[in-house]
């Protein structure tokens, strides 16, 4: 089925920049998605499957593997390398810890009786993108799971006499609504970027959602005929953003403005300085140059908005927070 | 169309037309005649509907292994599940649909094959359906107070073709406060859809009013700003910011559509407004014992089949087949023979202990013998502790803030010498006590255990966070701890020590959403009482 193109989605722009810097540099981490039902989260992670470039992957590798020779050695027989798009996995609510890590194949242990291994979600999800909606109601071991694979990059299953261990290396995306309950905040801090998406408030903003939703409703392959160009450009600016990364540095000024800001604002250990960086860095090479505090400030909210001590009487929240300390340490280049 | 069951029948018709577009329609209706009415006139247009139940496995709905079959011919037999079976679904009592089902229904209709009837029997405003599923379908009955007999056949719509349908759905989702941008184009494709029905090309105005009834409407969080009066001085001054929330920029005094949604708000949107949204936390900490197939104390095995969420106990299962081998011809040289009744699945009982954070008011205005009995009662607790699991922390407030007299704990010799030199005397600083409470039960929350908190005063705050004394502050930022405390879930008891009960702290209370319990001559052992029966 046709998926509503990503750029056809009217405004959220900093969901649309986080999602796009993951896609540029996907060791940024995570993206925590938190706003409002029916806002365009769940559209915006599903749109990425076309948006991005397609991998090269060994057809009938469980792993999505590059290279026949890292197809692992427990997976059937495969085929020729074949190009596919990039794999956008959902993980339901209620999934069990079986079908996430993968286990035992009761299939084949009952008719074959052979052990073999049947591999689940993290396998599938490699060198994609694992989507858990509503990641706030999602029991708390497999979060913790997940987050366990999602930083060291590898599944290791060691149950029912099975012993296996693949590359399980994706981008976590979550999202949710903080009214039904917020996540630990030892969860919070291992995702990379956090947004917040609210509803358009204006009404012209809420008849371009309509209009083009409606179009999309009536002509699928229509409206993404119609956006295909612009889905192109975009995806071809992901690409040269990939081939310029490791070209860009950032100067030696900026490393101390991140430190600065961090510092001003009590964050958390050092893992809010680091994605800070790097998401500067995504952003540099995504728009061409080296990295300026300019773009430092614009990426300074969704970097650190989840990695702030809560205070239980702040109605203003993080995101008032991480302005005000911006426009207190960079004047200049925060408008008033 | 003002007629209820006008509205109803029409929204039958709309869903018999374009059922997987619309997504379905959520029915808020006890069992009854009315309910069944309408049913049947919907499975006379969708006759395939397949009928879920609330605590369905996940292979029943999405398929999955079919062991009896499977263990019989010695191959691989799959079925399908419901969901590749069916495209209309009829979920009846919705409202206790667990949210990890709502989740994975949600994820169905998105896919754009299914429609949802999801039938939904709440009785108390906190009973609903899911609001993941509830935003994904496009019409919501309410049948309360209609009856079977007078459901009337379906009566065509005239009128001319509405202009600007986009413009005028999307300023109404905005003025009646809905986020989601769902809404209103399934109100668009309602209101098409109903002016097919009747065989027009175009919505009319009835159309888009029909659909604002049952799209919008029910799904309104505020009550539209009153259209503005001519002339109203409401002309902002010329250097002044716009205001940027635009309420009513697309809807023209007496605007039908604006009548059509009033007219159908639902009744109780001024009651919850005015208790405001109270999100109560849920899908964590949930204290109590919990039988589960995942983790915990091991339970002895039950058979069962396995339904995509337990896990199968090997060693059991081959020993409920071994007595049955020789009649099998299974046995050595061999293959066991196993057989679906032999099947046994793990199960686990988790448990999370249960911290009580007593936050004393260890004021002057707090009569100071009633501290001794608070002590008192604190120690008869923990004398429980082993018994019931519970740990104990106490908070004490006075002066200018608040402390962490004892934390969270289980013995009994440390409480006893940290309680004894529990002074006493000063302002009372209510709100910091809340906040310790608080955090310590966040804290507790993240370590797993289950965290309750007793508030223990007689309801003077007179010490605002600040540590200022400035009473009017110290009340407002008491009640903002008190909504802090609700909104993260956190069970409460508030007993009111004063010699007189008093009318502030029972409205805390309700703030916290926690019992009120006056006990003016409280001695330890009914404290105890009191606080292990409120508790649970």
């Amino acid at each position: 089925m046709t998926a509503f193109p990503f750029t056809a989605i009217v405004g959220q722009d900093e969901m649309k920049t986080a999602m796009i810097l993951t896609a540029v540099d996907p060791g940024i981490g995570g993206v925590l998605v938190f706003g409002d039902r029916g806002t365009g989260k769940s559209t915006a992670v599903r749109a990425l499957s076309a948006l991005l470039p397609p991998l090269e992957m060994v057809s009938g590798c469980p792993v999505n593997s590059a290279r026949k020779a890292d197809v692992p050695d427990w997976a059937g027989p495969v085929g020729e390398t074949i190009t596919r798009p990039t794999p956008v996995v959902d993980l339901p609510l209620g999934v069990t810890e079986d079908r996430v890590t993968g286990a035992l194949d009761i299939e084949r242990a009952l008719t074959r009786g052979e052990k073999a291994f049947e591999p689940g979600l993290l396998a599938r999800a490699n060198r994609g993108y694992l989507y858990i909606d509503e990641i706030n109601l999602l029991e708390d071991h497999i979060v913790d799971l997940l987050l366990d694979v999602a930083q060291s990059g590898e599944n290791v299953v060691e149950r029912e006499g099975l012993s296996i261990r693949h590359p399980a290396r994706f981008v976590l995306v979550g999202s949710g609504n903080p009214e039904e309950g917020e996540l630990r905040p030892q969860l919070l801090d291992r995702f990379g970027l956090s947004v917040e998406v609210t509803s358009p408030a204006t009404v012209a903003e809420r008849v371009a959602v309509l209009r083009r939703r409606d179009a999309f409703d009536r002509d699928r392959a229509a409206f993404a005929a119609a956006q295909a160009a612009e889905e192109e450009a975009l995806r071809d600016r992901i690409v040269a953003a990939r081939a310029a990364l490791p070209r860009t540095a950032a100067p030696e000024g900026l490393l101390v403005d991140c430190a600065t800001l961090c510092l001003a604002l009590g964050a958390d250990g050092l893992r809010g300085e680091l994605t800070l960086l790097r998401a500067a860095r995504a952003l540099a090479a995504f728009e061409g140059g080296t990295p300026s505090r300019e773009q430092l400030v614009r990426v300074a909210p969704m970097a650190l908005r989840h990695r702030l001590r809560r205070d239980p009487l702040d109605e203003a929240g993080s995101t008032a927070r991480i302005s005000r300390a911006l426009a207190e340490a960079f004047p200049e280049e925060v408008p008033a | 169309m003002t007629d209820r069951w006008a509205v109803a029948v029409r929204a039958a018709h709309c869903l018999a037309r374009d059922p997987l577009g619309l997504g379905g329609l959520h029915l808020r209706a006890r069992a009854g005649d009315a309910r069944d009415r309408l049913m049947r006139l919907l499975r006379d247009f969708l006759p395939d509907a397949a009928r879920l139940h609330p605590e369905m496995g996940d292979e029943a709905l999405f398929g999955g292994l079919d062991l009896s079959e499977t263990l019989r011919t010695g191959r691989a037999v799959r079925r399908g599940g419901l969901l590749a079976r069916a495209e209309t679904l009829i979920l009846p009592m919705a409202e206790r649909a667990r949210p990890a089902l709502a989740a994975r229904l949600g994820q169905a209709l998105d896919g754009g094959a299914h429609a949802l009837i999801a039938l939904d029997e709440g009785a108390e405003p906190e009973e609903r359906l899911a609001p993941a599923l509830a935003d994904r379908l496009a019409v919501t009955l309410d049948l309360e107070g209609l009856r079977a007999g007078d459901m009337p056949a379906l009566a065509p719509l005239e009128g001319p073709a509405a202009e600007d349908p986009e413009d005028r759905l999307a300023a109404l989702s905005v003025a009646l406060g809905i986020a989601s941008l769902r809404r209103a184009g399934l109100a668009l494709r309602l209101a098409r859809t109903s002016a097919l029905i009747d065989g027009r090309d175009a919505p009319s105005e009835a159309d888009l009013a029909f659909a604002v009834t049952c799209a919008l409407a029910p799904h309104a969080t505020q009550l539209p700003a009153p259209p503005a009066e001519e002339g109203a001085e409401d002309e902002p001054a010329p250097d002044e910011v716009p205001d940027p929330s635009p309420r009513q920029e697309a809807l023209p005094d007496g605007d039908l559509l604006l009548e059509a949604a009033l007219a159908s708000l639902p009744p109780d949107l001024l009651e919850r407004l005015a208790s405001g949204p109270v999100p109560r936390a849920s899908g964590m900490g949930a204290g109590a014992a919990r039988k589960g197939n995942r983790r915990g104390r091991p339970l002895p095995p039950r058979p069962g089949r396995p339904d995509g969420r337990a896990r199968i106990d090997l060693v059991a299962t081959l020993r409920a087949a071994a007595p049955w081998q020789s009649l099998r011809g299974g046995g050595p040289g061999h293959p066991v023979q196993v057989r679906a009744q032999d099947i046994r699945l793990r199960r686990y009982e988790t448990r999370s202990d249960r911290l009580v954070i007593f936050a004393v008011d260890a004021s002057g205005s707090a009569a100071f013998a009633r501290l001794a009995e608070v002590k008192g009662a604190v120690e008869l607790l923990l004398g429980q502790a082993y018994a019931r699991r519970d740990h104990v922390a106490l908070v004490s407030f006075r002066g200018t803030g608040a402390e962490l007299l004892l934390p969270p704990t289980r013995s009994l010799l440390r409480t006893r010498k940290e309680l004894s030199g529990l002074p006493g005397g000063g302002g009372t600083p209510l709100a910091a006590g809340l906040r310790a409470a608080l955090e310590q039960a966040v804290q507790a929350r993240g370590r797993g255990m289950d965290p309750a908190v007793v508030l223990l005063t007689d309801g003077r705050p007179n010490v605002a966070l600040s540590g200022d004394a400035d009473r009017a502050a110290a009340i407002g930022d008491a009640t903002a701890m008190a909504r802090a405390l609700r909104v993260s879930g956190v069970t409460a008891l508030v007993i009111d020590a004063g010699n007189r009960p008093s009318p502030a702290l029972r409205d805390l209370a309700s703030e916290m959403g926690a019992r009120c319990l006056p006990l003016p001559r409280a001695d330890a052992a009914r404290l105890e009482r009191s606080v292990a029966d409120a508790l649970g």
